[in-house]
Order: C-alpha cells, then structure tokens, then sequence
C-alpha cells in the first residue's frame, strides 16, 4: 500500500495533467454510476449511465485505445441508451419513484458489494502495486483491424454469428402473434 | 499513469454493478447494472492489453461490446415479453418457478 502510494505521488510529479484529469473524470464515474444504481426514476438512471459510459469512453483515450472509445460512443452511447430509453417507453416501467426495496435485500446486497470490492483491491494493490504503464503513442488501428482479421478472424466471425441470432432471438421473442 | 488506477476504477465501478443487480427490482435497472459490470471489465482489458503493449486486449474488449450489444437486445425483448404477459416489470412478482 505505500509503495502503491510513492508510486502514485512520484506519478503526479511527472504527468500532472494527466493525473488530474484521470482524478476528475474517475471521480465523475463513480458518482455517475453511483446515481445509476440508487436513483428512483429509470430515464434518469439512463442518462446516468450516459456519464459512466461516456467516463469510459475517456478511460480508453488515457489507456490510448482509440477506436475502441469511438466503438464506445457509436454502440453504447449512440445504440444501446437509445435501446434502454425504448425500453422504459415501451414497458412504461414506473417513471416516479416506487423502488420500494426492502432495506435488508439493500443491505445484503451492499455488503455482497462492499465485501467484493475489499477483495478484489486487496489482491489488486497486493499483486500490482506500484507497476507503471507506458502509453508513448496511440495504438493505430490499422494494427488492430490487421490482428482481427488475422489472428483473431474465428472469435470476430463467431461473434458476428452471435449477433445474427441475437437479432433473430429479439425478434421472435418480442413480436405479437 | 499507474496500472492499479485503471484496476481500481473498474474494481469499483464493477462492485457498483453487482449491487445494483442485486437490490434492483425493476428489470430495465437491473439490465443498465448489468452494462457498469460490462464496461468495468472492458476498462480491465484495455488496461491489461496496455501493460503487454498487445493489441489482444482491444480486440476483446471491442468483442465484449458486441456481446453487450446483443444482450441488451435479447434483454429488453424479454423484458417487453415479460410486462406484455404480466403488466409489470418488477422482477420480485417473476416467481413461478418457486416451489
């Protein structure tokens, strides 16, 4: 843990911009993503999530996976939160406030919570505690549309299998008869 | 940049999911909870593929969003399925496979 926290103010002294904004915007998505799963009204949560996915869009910008944050944007942001407001519009799922939650499921659940998260940044600072990424440039994609349609082209067709059926699914489950 | 920045942020935007899944009780919320997980762990992966200097980790993070994508799809037919049949969303009615 204080080697984690040397690193960490050594890592301030050198890339200040950086770190801030990373502060910032972590902060944003915490809270953003904190109001998703707290907030009574679903369009808000929707437009909650927004921020989050928006947070991570910027995450990938920092970790210099470009086109994964703009895939990010068009599909998540532009596809998905449109899918998720139909939704609400569609099923009309109680627009005010009536998350009437029984206290003690809440409670569990956020202890599952807590109690996960304690694990996973134990064994997270334990294992990687001061180890520094080197992003020099942004990855380009023509590396990455050449290792897909190279190395990884059975995964990228099975998936382009999967979303054929999962259209297919969605229509055969939702239309009236 | 530190790496367990990046793992600690998807750490807690991960365990926010999982509470959200489990106190929700309307469906639609509980699918949205279930994006945070998703993209916590496409932060992982992009970080990881960061570290080895490998392209490997966009590449399934980028296959990751395409499953989400179709979960989502699936998800929101059964849930418009689900208030067809029931007029009601809230996943704690859903209970007839109980004994």
């Amino acid at each position: 843990m204080s080697a984690l926290l040397a690193a960490a103010s050594a890592d301030m002294d050198l890339y200040v911009a950086q770190n801030i904004f990373f502060g910032v915007i972590a902060a944003l998505m915490i809270y953003a993503a904190f109001r998703v799963v707290t907030t009574a009204n679903v369009v808000h949560a929707a437009l909650w999530l927004v921020v989050v996915l928006s947070g991570v869009a910027v995450q990938f910008i920092f970790l210099g996976a470009e086109f994964v944050a703009v895939t990010q944007v068009l599909v998540y942001i532009g596809a998905v939160v449109v899918l998720f407001l139909f939704g609400v519009m569609l099923t009309r799922a109680s627009m005010g406030a009536d998350e009437s939650v029984a206290s003690e499921k809440r409670t569990m659940a956020a202890i599952v919570g807590v109690l996960l998260f304690s694990v996973m940044a134990f064994s997270l600072i334990h294992t990687f505690e001061d180890t520094r990424l080197v992003i020099d440039e942004p990855q380009s994609t023509a590396l990455l549309s050449d290792s897909i349609f190279s190395q990884y082209i059975v995964p990228f067709e099975a998936v382009s299998v999967l979303l054929l059926a999962a259209l297919i699914g969605a229509i055969v489950v939702a239309r009236r008869d | 940049m530190l790496l367990n920045q990046f793992l600690l942020l998807a750490a807690v935007l991960f365990c926010l999911g999982v509470y959200g899944v489990l106190a929700r009780k309307n469906a639609m919320l509980v699918l949205m909870s279930i994006e945070l997980i998703l993209n916590a762990v496409n932060i992982n992966l992009v970080a990881f593929g960061a570290l080895n200097d490998d392209v490997g980790g966009a590449v399934f993070a980028l296959f990751t969003i395409a499953v989400a994508a179709a979960e989502v799809g699936i998800g929101l037919a059964i849930v418009l399925l689900m208030y067809r049949n029931r007029r009601s969303i809230d996943l704690t009615q859903v209970d007839l496979l109980k004994g």
